[in-house]
């Protein structure tokens, strides 16, 4: 299995990171190499064998359906970029 | 400074021969110390960490105190502690104060523990080195131009150092135990959901596992008291009942019957290393243990199922990152797709990237059945061979890492042989089992660790089988050059 250039830009910007032309070339071979080791899974026969997600074989738990957690907007706002009025702000989205 | 246990400084302070403020104190004057030599912490607060020291000694005096009230001990950066920096080794959080404490901060705070700092490791736990920190390498007491693994590397490092009797780790897929092996400590990490990850930096969530680094299994269990337990604000917690793990740790091993896995002891492994193994069982087989010829044939496939499964949880894990609410926000950006970008082209570094978008690829439209599917199903496989080998052992025995302390810089440039570092750890994360690495010798004066691998929540028994092996030797005392001069 191989990567390409391209395909490194795409899946960058998938995750939204920004990548130079330099920094794609470079990931390029790494990513790659680790592709290869991943390749390694292809040589088992999987059919019939079910997924494993987790390690333990446990249902999600449930619980009522009540408030359990008090406002702490203020002190969860305090350590972010940019709040005002109690909002977090971001760059304009829609004109 | 002394080189105490946790266990004598509890005793210490119970029979009131010292404070907490005292043996405190202690530390944090080691840290002072040794720290710039070896940077295993990222913060240290003094004046915190002896309030805390002189409300134990006020716990103590009136009768309240725990066994663990008054004992100092580290806590790893990827733990939130309600007013401390929390960075978990990267520029992304180089500025986030927790403004809450993880379940595992909370239990250690509730018993009168006291915090003596936040310990380095590699960004987000991701590395076998500790060379990925944004807060610089960590470097192993044992020998400066080598690296004390990771990524509990600082954790490791710390305790290796005497800059504190214990410091608690995670493990994903193999942090606690291999850099515990390349530091000579003794480290646990618990089965799957028995320690509440609340709290706990999220790597990959269906792996990571919290648990205990100190010099000794009996430590280890005094640690593990305060630490397992069940807790709803964890949806993997598991409610399994309360043990003492303390309690039969000197029980004898007559008649243990420890399974050997051959594909432990194949290629890739140190020579060397794999003489101190053997010396290590012949010295179980000594004190009553039989040896079990095991096979766990799928293990060579546990590197690439780790690499797709955990590096996928990962990318997702990863998305809150977005210089929104908290952490890194780059400076200059024209719109809001500009600024996520280049909030995460600054905030992360190299191996997290790539980590994401090997990630991000295996999860991307048209691979998920030939990655994460096929992973997820030889996962499946790898946990079944654990429980054919379990039909004929107690505990699994082998290296825990192939080799001893390597070079700094050696293998940074090349990360498929970096994440070949944790063959022996890996399968065990993938199981949910827990595993443990203790001291078992020396090759060219650097330690070497044996695992023992338990079945699900034999923790107790692992702890027994490890104190047992440090009664009858001495590796897990030996103390690095000058450590305490």
């Amino acid at each position: 299995m191989s990567i390409t250039h391209d395909e490194i830009k795409k899946i960058a910007h998938l995750a939204r990171i920004k990548i130079t032309e330099e920094e794609a070339d470079a990931a390029l071979k790494k990513l790659s190499g680790i592709l290869n080791l991943i390749e390694d899974m292809k040589k088992v026969d999987t059919s019939n064998i079910s997924p494993m997600a987790h390690a333990q074989s446990v249902s999600q738990r449930l619980r009522d359906d009540v408030v359990t957690e008090t406002n702490q907007r203020e002190k969860l706002q305090k350590i972010a970029p940019e709040v005002s009025g109690g909002l977090y702000i971001v760059p304009q989205v829609i004109e | 400074m002394k080189d105490w246990s946790i266990k004598e400084i509890s005793s210490l302070l119970r029979e009131k021969k010292t404070s907490s403020v005292e043996i405190t104190t202690d530390y944090l004057q080691q840290i002072k110390k040794k720290n710039p030599e070896i940077n295993a912490f990222i913060t240290v607060d003094e004046s915190r960490s002896l309030a805390q020291a002189k409300l134990a000694d006020q716990r103590i005096q009136s009768g309240e105190g725990d066994v663990f009230t008054g004992i100092p001990i580290a806590q790893k950066d990827i733990f939130c502690a309600e007013n401390w920096l929390t960075t978990c080794g990267s520029k992304m959080l180089h500025n986030f104060v927790a403004p809450y404490d993880a379940t595992v901060v909370k239990k250690f705070n509730e018993v009168g523990a006291v915090n003596l700092g936040k310990t380095n490791m590699d960004e987000f736990a991701m590395g076998s080195s500790n060379e990925t920190s944004y807060f610089g390498a960590v470097k192993n007491p044992w020998d400066l131009s080598r690296v004390p693994g990771g990524s509990s590397g600082g954790s490791a490092a710390a305790i290796a150092a005497r800059m504190c009797p214990g410091a608690t780790a995670t493990d994903t897929g193999g942090s606690i135990r291999q850099p515990a092996s390349l530091c000579g400590l003794t480290g646990l990490k618990p089965t799957y959901g028995l320690v509440s990850r609340y709290g706990m930096i999220a790597f990959a969530s269906s792996l990571d596992q919290a648990g205990p680094m100190a010099k000794s299994s009996e430590d280890c269990a005094m640690m593990m008291n305060v630490m397992a337990g069940f807790d709803t604000k964890d949806s993997t917690s598991i409610d399994h009942k309360k043990e003492d793990y303390t309690k039969n740790i000197d029980q004898s091993i007559e008649g243990l019957k420890i399974g050997l896995p051959k594909e432990y002891f194949a290629e890739g492994l140190d020579g060397d290393v794999a003489k101190v193994i053997e010396a290590a069982i012949d010295q179980y087989k000594k004190l009553g243990a039989t040896i079990v010829d095991i096979s766990l044939p799928n293990t060579n496939l546990s590197i690439p199922v780790y690499y797709v499964l955990a590096p996928a949880e990962a990318s997702s894990n990863l998305s809150r990152y977005d210089g929104v609410r908290f952490g890194h926000r780059t400076s200059q950006y024209d719109d809001l797709m500009d600024m996520y970008c280049k909030t995460r082209q600054e905030g992360f570094g190299e191996e997290v990237k790539r980590r994401i978008l090997i990630g991000t690829y295996v999860l991307s439209a048209g691979y998920y059945d030939a990655y994460y599917l096929k992973a997820q199903q030889i996962r499946h496989l790898i946990s079944e061979d654990f429980k054919k080998a379990f039909q004929s052992c107690d505990v699994i025995m082998g290296p825990t890492a192939p080799s001893t302390a390597f070079k700094a810089n050696e293998k940074i440039d090349d990360p498929v042989t970096m994440y070949l570092q944790d063959i022996y750890t890996i399968a065990t994360n993938l199981a949910g089992l827990p595993g443990m690495s203790i001291p078992a010798g020396f090759v060219n004066k650097l330690p070497v660790g044996i695992q023992i691998i338990g079945n699900y929540f034999d923790e107790a028994r692992m702890l027994n089988v490890a104190h047992e092996f440090q009664k009858a030797t001495d590796w897990h005392k030996a103390i690095p050059e000058g450590a305490l001069s």
